[in-house]
């Protein structure tokens, strides 16, 4: 059914819808584990998507525009560190602002600035990320077996694409090895101790919401500079929300956040490669493989799969106590 | 009291006459906005000539939410607008409303049928225009294989990859069509995304021509499809200048056509269903100097026979909707 060069071409597409994933499910590793809960993340990705396409387009430089994308994100994420941490404000319904205001927000500009019903140019060359050759990849593609799993599976991805699975061990490196890590987690599980100990609750917690900007940041980027070439309204389609099924399916933990993200990514893949897939007498839908990823988060939080336990401390805005 | 009577009454017949001897027409645009490179800018691009041409003026609205859709059409009406022209099905259940309300004023819509007497329903033969284009991915191809992606699954889509399928198989009766839909969702519309992937996947099972009939996700098809280096088809406006050199032809749906004929037949147009289709420039396919070095004389020559053939009825281009089912293609 399924020849080597298909399985290769299946989880290189895997690899590419995983990425943007992996990115937004990291981010809101960083913003849960401090406990600030974030479903704004589709409106932070959309929104960096619009503007790393939109200075990418006028400027010519992809770069710029990767710093513009995150900027923007940055923007929408310190809207709701305001309205979450300074005004202790309902953090679900600030991230439901923050997707709202994203979609109308993009298209409105973009139909301002460019007058293409709310799209932007297509980038030529030079305001996308052009995938990369990793040395020796034409070398070794005839090398049976191992050649296609390098050249045509590790090699040709956007630079943002190794920056994402990179973000995995330097996130689990944060988290579990340094102080600021500690602390971190620790804020999300019991801020009352945290603050006890003299370290700021609301700087933590800040710094927190910001790292989650900076990915969703080059998560949108990857989106409209890297796989696309341009920006298309409502482009993120949903996988903010898909992340953050991957998050509560990892269970907050970063390594298991690349097999979730990675394990979604395939099942899109296969659903995008297969459409219907007969197995024997019985045929699954590609609608039943889309709903998937829904379908396992639902059974892992209903508790069949060992138990998905948030941190603590996540949804309450902190008050010190007087 | 008699005397307020008349007055009113007088009131309301010279209101009643200021309106009919304006009788400006209207133009409504669906949600996608005015300037969407497809089916609204085609209507806007069909009113523009009418007024260029006639040196008449028309009113025009953009609605920015569902819920303005029947506002829009009785704001209209009690202007006195006439016709009332609107782009996309997704009027169809307000003006069924709205018409019985307003029997003297004229109302057309595109893409859907409504029943009553004082509109008229105009519906497009997109399959016929998908089987021209069908019948040149087929000459164009190399391998054999060619593909179509379809945004949302509904009928409307599913017609757009019949009458496609049908027109490759009548030059290749061997050849392969591969086709995906991109979602059941209308977020299928707006993913790019997923249309590349589509794209890919279809080259990597080895078409070298896509047909892309879905919305903003066939951006990301064409994209793709230019980086990859294979031919794609564009839909609906013409989208050749998107790639050019690398955009095969673009399947044309004359929605300009159908809102210029409705502008200038006026008050006095004709209710009832009209089908635009080969026959009367309701549907076709684009040459232009973009795409001009990838059509051959040979296949322009084929495509027009065919268009012929189509148009008086010599061929046959299988309708999905009118059976939900489709002989060259299985979904």
């Amino acid at each position: 059914m399924m020849d080597f060069l298909t399985l290769i071409q299946v989880l290189d597409s895997t690899v590419r819808l995983a990425t943007p994933l992996l990115l937004a499910c990291l981010a809101g590793l960083f913003s849960e584990r401090a406990g600030i809960f974030d479903i704004g993340l589709e409106g932070k990705m959309l929104m960096a998507a619009f503007f790393s396409a939109a200075v990418a387009a006028t400027t010519g430089n992809v770069w710029l525009g990767l710093l513009a994308g995150i900027a923007s994100s940055l923007v929408l994420a310190g809207l709701h560190g305001l309205a979450s941490i300074t005004f202790r404000g309902n953090q679900l319904i600030s991230g439901v602002a923050i997707n709202f205001l994203a979609a109308g927000m993009t298209v409105l500009i973009a139909q301002d600035w460019f007058q293409q019903g709310g799209r932007t140019p297509s980038l030529i060359s030079g305001g996308r990320f052009e995938p990369i050759t990793l040395p020796f990849a034409n070398a070794v593609e005839g090398v049976p077996v191992l050649g296609p799993i390098y050249s045509e599976l590790l090699s040709g991805h956007s630079i943002l694409v190794y920056l994402a699975f990179l973000a995995v061990p330097a996130t689990a490196w944060i988290l579990f090895g340094t102080r600021f890590g500690l602390r971190l987690r620790a804020v999300g599980e019991n801020p009352a101790a945290v603050d006890t100990a003299g370290v700021s609750v609301v700087g933590l917690r800040y710094a927190a919401v910001m790292i989650c900007g900076l990915l969703c940041g080059i998560a949108g980027a990857y989106l409209a500079t890297a796989l696309q070439a341009g920006f298309v309204k409502d482009m993120t389609a949903g996988r903010g929300f898909i992340a953050l099924a991957a998050l509560i399916f990892a269970k907050w933990r970063p390594w298991h956040a690349l097999g979730a993200c990675l394990l979604f990514g395939l099942l899109q893949a296969v659903a995008l490669r297969f459409q219907n897939i007969e197995l024997g007498s019985i045929v699954i839908p590609v609608q039943f493989m889309d709903a998937l990823p829904y379908i396992l988060t639902v059974v892992i939080l209903a508790g069949f799969v060992g138990k998905a336990i948030p941190p603590k401390a996540g949804g309450e805005p902190y008050v010190k106590e007087r | 009291m008699t005397l307020m009577k008349s007055l009113m009454s007088a009131a309301a017949a010279v209101a009643l006459s200021a309106g009919a001897a304006l009788a400006e027409p209207a133009l409504i645009f669906d949600l996608g906005g005015k300037f969407d490179k497809s089916f609204n800018e085609a209507a806007f691009t069909g009113a523009q000539r009418w007024a260029e041409e006639t040196g008449e003026s028309f009113r025009e609205i953009e609605l920015q939410s569902e819920a303005q859709r029947e506002q829009a059409l009785r704001r209209f009406a009690e202007a006195g607008a006439n016709p009332i022209v609107m782009a996309g099905f997704a009027f169809a259940d307000a003006l069924g409303q709205v018409a019985g309300d307003y029997p003297d004023t004229k109302f057309v819509i595109i893409d859907m049928v409504v029943d009553a007497p004082n509109v008229r329903s105009v519906v497009f033969n997109e399959h016929e225009g998908s089987y021209l284009v069908g019948m040149l991915a087929a000459k164009a191809s190399k391998s054999g294989t060619v593909g179509f992606i379809g945004g949302m699954d509904i009928p409307l889509i599913r017609k757009f990859a019949c009458g496609y399928a049908e027109g490759v198989k009548a030059v290749n009766p061997d050849a392969t069509v591969i086709a995906n839909m991109t979602g059941t969702t209308p977020a299928a519309w707006n993913d790019p995304v997923k249309g590349s992937e589509l794209t890919k996947a279809q080259i990597s099972q080895g078409a070298d021509v896509v047909y892309a009939a879905a919305g903003g996700t066939g951006v990301g098809v064409l994209q793709t499809a230019a980086d990859e280096g294979i031919l794609s088809i564009g839909v609906d406006s013409n989208q050749n200048h998107l790639h050019p050199g690398k955009v095969l032809t673009s399947m044309m749906k004359r929605v300009d056509n159908a809102v210029f004929q409705a502008f200038s037949d006026g008050p006095d147009l004709q209710t009832g269903f009209s089908v635009m289709g080969l026959s009367n420039g309701g549907v076709g396919f684009a040459v232009d100097e973009n795409n001009a070095s990838l059509i051959t004389d040979e296949m322009q020559a084929a495509a027009d026979d065919a268009a012929a053939k189509i148009a008086t009825g010599e061929i046959s281009v299988h309708d999905y909707m009118s059976d939900d089912s489709c002989p060259a293609l299985s979904f």
